[in-house]
């Protein structure tokens, strides 16, 4: 065959690279591909020659902002150089794999990941969500886990702006039918709208997973004359240049639709898929294994190579196509779901492929691991791809994209809440702030999540000990033992819009809070960071700020980072969305059958609020409801976060509480009502002595976003114990009320009588009337 | 047959030896979900577990045989109906046609199974608000006669949770007035009907009562801790569920309770 570029047995040309050093004038479409100048320059400097088509689609999508962190890298460092060797103890897997894993002890582990998939659910919600709890999942069947839970937080635009239902009834649906398609109970997540995500949904998805150690997978490709494979659904024209053209640039109305960019998902071949590889890693029948998500098999390959000692020969004509017409570019740069490749002995050839014909899983050898360094692939045989795999996966262009407080930023922090136009008028009457609580418990940021939680599955599996709305979901991984993990999502745009370093620690504290309050020490975290374009200084800052502070905040609190994702461009022409740093905390549970649940059952029981109450409403749900962003978020106290926690732990284990809810968006007040509706089961509370003490009056009392708080129902038998714990702590706890329950009311002393049946018509009303 | 389940074992030891001699069966297709739960479940009640694949050829001397919710094959067609030809469905339907009269419980994709093969009649179609919805959810029970109802009061009130997008159990006119008349409505939905179903009724009996299928799921509420009771706060108990799994060991070992 002739090695020119118009010879071919196919109808597109192979641009082969003895082709390509030939022909190094050859116009290439990098920009198109969205390199920039010095970025194609780089790839050819690299190769020392013109990239082939092949070989430039790999590296545009492999160094897009999405696959090489290069806009956040100089950044991210911070996660893995603030860690203390007490913090590394119980990580198995840090930075860098597919997803970090924790140890649980009784020769357990865990692995947990949390990652956007906003640009494709805002142009098809549906697709764009199933597809983001697809590919997480994957990357935590990739660690040879057995994934046993999901999570989603999700930030839509404005609750009455016509496009917001669209949006919100695809991607739930599209998160409900693929995840309970696969038989993971949906345990949290977060819901928040909010005008500044009417572009730029976020949908971020959180998978975890349970393995025995001595099953830890790694994605590398070692020993030569390893076998390389590929299996799972066929590659397809779905979601080309979704990773490079979807994630890297921000929407653009002049544009044709890039519909046709998002992946479409298939969950039944995932739910297959995952039972497959556990028969494949029960076996011991892959050396290495990844999963396929952005960049498709230009990702798999250079990851495995790289990672791995040698080489690796892949022969392009031996993938399995759902579309005979695609090109080689395009089969590599192809992101079709549900697919993983592995590396697998000669030996274990015939075992492999006996597990891929029980579960009827389609596969095709592609290659083999050499011992050359190179990437090489073949086109019939031709070499269109020669590359050092490692200048493909993890030398990419890095930058230090400058960055400025902006100018703006003073002017924002001075305008507080308190003494504002829109404060004129503030509740202080009984009936003014009943009705207050009851419009705080109705808003769309703080009503009922049902409408969006019982379109997915909570049961499945039968080991959820809690689910949302308690404060974070409890799964058991051990039914011998009970032994279990606590995970929690969070995030609060607004607080680190009005500062990004204290808002990012902020979200950590919460989420890291909510866990304590289920019982769960808390261990490890993953961070979806949710920006806008890192080419604009302002939130270049933010993102700089976040990321300075979550890691100073991990370094305080002892839990590492050992994994998540940067979500960039998230923005509408030249307004970003407010900075959004989701952190997933994960805590452990010695047994789950001691978790506290976020509710009060337990008639004449005490109610204890632990924490003391300042006048913080600047960014609170309350001034958010009044229409204002200003001033500065509440304090930071993570030694105080810590004290609180330890608290939480202990009186979980030792029996000293029946409910404890954390207080955070809309304060006192939200809490209180959330406690009596989890079980509906109603209180007397009297604020009298925190008011006295830590000189607030009542409406600051209820709404009030003060961080370290908690309030906890003890049973009497309980008081004393737990009494003496706190004051040997030296942590504020004060007596506020009782529970009542059968009064059917939340009674507050100076606010009128809340009747149950009224508070949550109020609290579940609100996304039915909206949505449905 | 495949091994079940890879991680986190179920308690497979019978509390009650007179039971645990006692084998019940539970149906994995490539789609299925909630084998293990249904394996949990059987094995608290005190039986012994058998996992039991699609592609089987033999039902391995089971004493029962449960068909757990999932998405069979991925029920892109319509929910069951592939299933339904798998080699295991024809041996299952053969057992409990036959004179031994195997007990058969088909829970949501498995009652979708059920109908699909015709054990029992009528079927299932999207739910009438058109979404999935998980739930708990208050049944009656008004057949307590049943090969997995017996240790039920007639006129029980049970809570167990109900999670299904094509839970809407249909059938014409006739059929349902036969199935009242013969007693074969063996659960009614109380005081919601989550799903548009007919004459609210949640799950069917054949007319030996051997067959049983139901949309709601009571192998999620069989362990203190994990049930309706402590997740939501619905229902007095976390274990309503765990009658069905118990009556039918009865049955199997004799009656006596």
């Amino acid at each position: 065959m002739s090695t020119s570029a118009e010879t071919v047995s196919r109808k597109f040309n192979i641009d082969t690279v003895e082709n390509a050093a030939k022909t190094p004038d050859t116009e290439l479409p990098w920009a198109e591909l969205g390199l920039k100048q010095n970025e194609f320059d780089e790839v050819v400097k690299v190769l020392g020659r013109r990239p082939t088509g092949a070989e430039l689609a790999m590296y545009s999508v492999m160094w897009s902002e999405h696959c090489s962190y290069k806009s956040s890298k100089n950044h991210l460092r911070q996660f893995g150089e603030k860690v203390t060797d007490e913090m590394k103890k119980d990580m198995l897997v840090g930075i860098g794999e597919n997803a970090g894993v924790t140890n649980l002890g009784d020769g357990w582990a865990v692995t947990f990941k949390i990652e956007s998939h906003n640009s494709p659910s805002f142009v098809e919600p549906y697709q764009g969500a199933a597809t983001g709890i697809g590919g997480i999942v994957r990357d935590i069947i990739s660690m040879g886990a057995r994934p046993v839970a999901v999570m989603d937080p999700l930030r839509f635009g404005a609750i009455d702006h016509p496009d917001t239902a669209r949006v919100m009834h695809g991607a739930v649906a599209g998160i409900g039918g693929y995840g309970n398609s696969l038989g993971l109970p949906n345990i949290g997540g977060e819901m928040v709208f909010d005008s500044v995500y009417q572009g730029n949904p976020l949908v971020n998805a959180l998978a975890v997973g349970v393995m025995r150690h001595e099953d830890i997978r790694l994605a590398n490709a070692s020993g030569k004359g390893n076998k390389v494979v590929l299996f799972g659904a066929r590659t397809g024209g779905d979601g080309i240049g979704g990773a490079s053209v979807l994630a890297s640039e921000s929407f653009d109305d002049t544009k044709p639709s890039k519909r046709p960019a998002v992946q479409v998902g298939d969950p039944f071949a995932e739910k297959v898929l995952i039972e497959c590889c556990l028969e494949l890693f029960k076996g011991s029948l892959v050396e290495g294994i990844q999963d396929l998500g952005a960049a498709g098999i230009s990702c798999a390959t250079s990851e495995l190579a790289s990672n791995g000692d040698g080489g690796m020969e892949v022969e392009l004509t031996s993938v399995l196509l759902r579309d005979p017409t695609l090109t080689p570019g395009e089969i590599l740069m192809s992101e079709s779901q549900e697919r993983m490749m592995a590396v697998v002995t000669p030996e274990n050839i015939a075992a492999f492929e006996a597990v891929m014909d029980k579960w009827a899983v389609e596969y095709s050898w592609l290659g083999e691991v050499t011992d050359t360094g190179r990437l090489i692939i073949t086109w019939e045989g031709e070499v269109i791809v020669d590359v050092d795999p490692r200048t493909v996966a993890h030398d990419g262009p890095v930058y230090d994209r400058p960055y400025a407080r902006p100018e703006w930023q003073d002017a924002v922090q001075a305008d507080s809440f308190t003494g504002s136009v829109q404060d004129a008028g503030r509740p202080s009457a009984p009936a003014e702030l009943a009705a207050a609580v009851t419009e705080l418990i109705a808003s769309p940021n703080m009503c009922s999540k049902d409408w969006i939680t019982n379109q997915y599955d909570r049961y499945v599996g039968g080991n959820t000990a809690l689910a949302f709305p308690d404060d974070a979901g409890v799964v058991r991984v051990d039914e011998e033992t009970g032994l279990g993990v606590a995970l929690a999502t969070d995030a609060n745009g607004r607080y680190t819009y009005l500062d990004p370093y204290h808002g990012a620690q902020l979200a950590l504290a919460e989420a890291y809070r909510n866990v304590a309050t289920s019982g769960a020490v808390p261990m490890a975290v993953s961070d979806c960071l949710n920006f806008g374009s890192p080419e604009d200084p302002d939130v270049m800052w933010q993102l700089a700020e976040a990321i300075r502070g979550l890691s100073d905040a991990c370094m305080e609190l002892g839990i590492p980072v050992t994994g998540g994702n940067v979500s960039l461009y998230n923005q509408t022409g030249t307004t970003p969305i407010h900075p959004s740093p989701v952190v997933a905390v994960l805590g452990k549970l010695d047994d789950v059958a001691r978790r506290t649940p976020s509710g009060w059952r337990e008639d004449g029981q005490a109610i204890y609020l632990l924490g003391t109450t300042a006048a913080e409403l600047d960014g609170s749900e309350w001034s958010n409801m009044r229409g204002h962003l200003g001033g500065l978020p509440p304090k930071v106290d993570l030694a105080a976060e810590r004290a609180l926690g330890e608290i939480l732990i202990n009186a979980s284990r030792d029996g000293m509480v029946d409910s404890a809810h954390d207080l955070s968006e809309g304060g006192l007040a939200a809490a209180l009502v959330e406690s009596s509706l989890r079980y509906g089961v109603g209180a007397r509370i009297a604020l009298q002595d925190v008011m006295d003490r830590d000189g607030v009056d009542l409406f600051t009392a209820l709404f009030s976003e003060t961080q370290g708080r908690a309030v906890v129902g003890v049973p009497r038998s309980e008081e004393v114990r737990f009494t003496d714990m706190c004051t040997a702590r030296g942590f504020a706890h004060t007596r506020i009320g009782v529970v009542d329950a059968d009064s059917g009311k939340l009674e507050i002393n100076g606010v009128d009588t809340l009747a149950l049946d009224a508070l949550r018509e109020a609290h579940e009303a609100t996304l039915p009337k909206y949505f449905g | 047959m495949t091994e079940l389940p890879l991680i986190g074992e179920a308690v497979a030891v019978a509390a009650n030896p007179r039971l645990a001699g006692a084998r019940i069966g539970v149906v994995t297709f490539p789609g299925t979900l909630d084998d293990r739960d249904a394996v949990r479940a059987v094995s608290l009640a005190g039986a012994t577990p058998v996992a039991l694949w699609h592609a089987d050829t033999t039902l391995s001397d089971v004493d029962a045989v449960v068909i757990p919710g999932g998405f069979s094959y991925g029920d892109y067609l319509r929910a069951g109906a592939i299933a339904r030809f798998a080699p295991l469905m024809s041996k299952i339907i053969e057992a409990a046609n036959s004179d031994a009269k195997l007990p058969v419980l088909g829970i949501c994709n498995g009652f979708q199974i059920l109908t699909e093969s015709h054990l029992l009649p009528g079927s299932m179609i999207k739910n009438d608000h058109l979404k999935f919805m998980c739930r708990d959810q208050v049944l009656r029970v008004e057949n307590n006669s049943t090969a997995w109802t017996g240790d039920y009061a007639a006129g029980q009130e049970i809570t167990v949770p109900l999670k299904n997008q094509d839970g809407q159990y249909i059938a014409d006119e006739k059929t349902l007035d036969a199935l009242e008349a013969e007693g074969r409505v063996v659960f009614r939905y109380v005081g919601f009907n989550p799903n548009g179903s007919r004459r609210d009724i949640a799950g069917i009996s054949n007319a030996a009562g051997n067959v049983v299928g139901l949309m709601p799921h009571p192998e999620h509420a069989v362990e203190p801790g994990f049930g309706p009771a402590s997740l939501d706060g619905i229902g007095s108990s976390d274990t309503d569920g765990l009658g069905f799994f118990t009556s039918v060991l009865n049955k199997i070992v004799g009656g006596a309770k």
